[in-house]
């Protein structure tokens, strides 16, 4: 694994106030990679990948965001990151063609880039018949899909998930990590934040998040070995219950 | 500039789906429009009127004529005695009562002075008085015809002008306040629940993940209620041209920018509401009670500030529908130019920039 890091965080903190939400983590990720980044609620997930996509700015530490320093180059950082939220990010009262030209067209795609990325997102994701209809008619397994790809539709050199499956049954689960897959394949990295442990198992690495600081960063294999367990749910339930901040 | 007009056009989507707030958004100025200027008028027309005339002489008679033939009065019941008044205005058969008395034309001609008495009900103060003034009006106008050919020692003769709106239409005040009111409506409460509904949606974290600036996300989500604003001044000034005869007396251009500040405030407003809190709810409750109301009662077209005590005159000065009003009234009413109301529009000026500043730095601090 002598890839090109694409994510390099060392020592990042961030403090509010006497609290330290995030203490000085440090963790590098590769192109392409899919990182899991697990922690119980509470444990600085969010306030960390608030840091990383540039809309906080780190008490203290180094972070280079696909090569852009998250104190001083953020402009540049936002060019080159998707980002999907836990809340559902399209526009229930636009169409699935205009929404893909409204996230194209903030992201500076040309005209013509955005045709041709709505023509293939629109094969790709089988929604020929659908593609003017309102997104608030699109069951919400169609809709996570479609917000994915849509925050991939300026080919970013990574794509942040802040629990992009919630509410979903485990078989749109499966197909919408099968998107993912595609996504690395394409020289993607994916960050994606979960509370689902077998997603955790689709990771090529995990970290866990406790108390603001990274307890286990590994493969889900070997950190099933180092911690004795059977499944990454017990990994996870032995590290948390570490844990002495409250939710 | 390209993302800032992909915004835009996102913006006219969101407001052309929702045909409903849309409707009501381009409908209000046209109700409020015909309401204020025919249902709610300052004229007092067709009060019932009693007479009780003791005298039943030529000139009460003639007086009587003068009052039924006038469009403010309508003479219902001629009254015997005294004893009657009080139920028939207790039964709110009447507003008015006119009390002739013996003696009314012979005193007038030989004692050259003469008495009468109006009775009113006064359960509605307001309505009260219009009804005193048209009465005493016609009376006075009576006695001028009287005295017209007699030389009189002394005679003082108030000739009353009234400048700029001389039939005292009520629509001339409330043109300029419909204005006031309709646009911080639209800009202050649409923009705040536009913005607020992102950050509901969970739409504004992806937007503000994006290379788009703050700042030009907020300026894009006000340009179109800007536009909106914008064609209902025109629809309202239309209409109080041709529908209320309201003319425009002062410079159309000027009044229109003068219009287009007063939106630009408005919608600092609204960012300010949307920076402070997080549902659509509440925007809208703190835009319905905190513009609202006092566009309504400070700005000075329902009920005049001088009247009020000294505290609430002071706090009608920050709220910025009272300086529009003003300046409106004077452009569009008296017609006069810039040099009347720069003061006002410097107020405005002033109150933009700070209510900017505010929720910029609002803004800001939630995102760090």
């Amino acid at each position: 694994m002598n890839k090109e890091k694409v994510i390099v965080a060392e020592g990042l903190t961030k403090r509010f106030g006497d609290f330290v939400a995030v203490d000085h983590i440090s963790f590098e990720v590769s192109k392409s990679e899919i990182f899991g980044f697990l922690g119980a609620n509470g444990a600085g997930k969010t306030t960390a990948m608030r840091m990383l996509c540039g809309l906080s700015i780190p008490t203290s530490g180094k972070a280079l965001v696909a090569g852009y320093d998250v104190f001083k180059d953020t402009d540049n950082i936002k060019n080159s990151i998707g980002y999907m939220s836990q809340k559902f990010s399209l526009y229930e009262d636009l169409t699935i063609r205009e929404n893909i030209r409204f996230y194209g067209g903030i992201y500076g795609l040309t005209k013509k880039q955005i045709q041709d990325k709505t023509s293939y997102l629109v094969d790709h994701l089988h929604l020929q018949n659908h593609q003017n209809s309102l997104v608030k008619s699109l069951p919400l397994g169609w809709k996570q899909k479609l917000a994915f790809s849509v925050a991939i539709v300026h080919d970013p050199a990574i794509v942040f998930l802040d629990e992009p499956t919630g509410g979903v049954d485990p078989v749109t689960r499966r197909e919408f990590w099968e998107l993912i897959y595609d996504a690395s394949e394409r020289g993607i990295t994916i960050f994606v934040t979960t509370h689902y442990m077998d997603e955790a198992e689709y990771c090529n690495r995990v970290s866990i998040m406790v108390d603001g600081r990274i307890e286990a960063l590994d493969t889900p294999k070997a950190l099933k070995i180092n911690y004795d367990s059977a499944s990454m749910d017990e990994v996870f339930l032995k590290l948390a219950r570490k844990a002495v901040r409250g939710e | 500039m390209k993302q800032f007009f992909a915004f835009v056009k996102k913006e006219f989507y969101h407001i052309w789906r929702d045909k409903r707030t849309l409707f009501i958004l381009l409908g209000m100025p046209i109700t409020q429009i015909i309401i204020f200027g025919f249902a709610l008028t300052n004229e007092v027309k067709n009060s019932k009127m009693a007479i009780l005339d003791f005298s039943k002489d030529v000139s009460s008679h003639e007086l009587i004529q003068k009052i039924s033939s006038s469009k403010y009065f309508d003479v219902s019941n001629v009254l015997t005695r005294y004893d009657e008044v009080e139920p028939l205005f207790k039964k709110g058969k009447i507003k008015v009562v006119l009390v002739i008395p013996q003696q009314f034309s012979n005193e007038l001609l030989h004692a050259n002075q003469t008495k009468l008495q109006l009775i009113c009900d006064a359960s509605d103060p307001n309505v009260a008085n219009t009804i005193v003034n048209y009465a005493t009006a016609i009376i006075k106008d009576f006695q001028n015809t009287i005295v017209q050919d007699q030389k009189l020692p002394y005679r003082i003769e108030t000739e009353v002008r009234m400048m700029y709106n001389p039939e005292l239409k009520g629509a001339y005040s409330f043109v300029p306040g419909v204005m006031a009111l309709i646009l911080m409506l639209t800009c202050a409460m649409m923009t705040s629940i536009a913005i607020v509904k992102e950050k509901e949606m969970g739409t504004m974290e992806v937007i503000l993940v994006s290379p788009l600036k703050p700042f030009r996300v907020v300026l894009a989500k006000a340009v179109p209620y800007m536009l909106l604003s914008m064609v209902n001044v025109i629809t309202i000034l239309l209409l109080s041209v041709y529908v209320l005869d309201v003319p425009i007396s002062g410079n159309l251009s000027l009044l229109i920018s003068e219009s287009l500040l007063f939106t630009i405030t408005s919608l600092a407003l609204g960012l300010l509401i949307s920076s402070i809190t997080d549902s659509q709810q509440v925007a809208m409750l703190i835009s319905l009670m905190g513009l609202f109301l006092p566009t309504t009662v400070f700005s000075g077209y329902m009920f005049p500030i001088e009247n009020m005590p000294l505290p609430l005159q002071i706090m009608s000065n920050i709220v910025p529908a009272k300086w529009y009003y003003y300046i409106v009234k004077t452009i569009m009413i008296k017609g006069l130019g810039f040099t009347y109301v720069w003061k006002e529009t410097l107020i405005l000026i002033g109150m933009t920039v700070v209510l900017f500043a505010f929720s910029i730095k609002n803004f800001k601090t939630r995102l760090a």
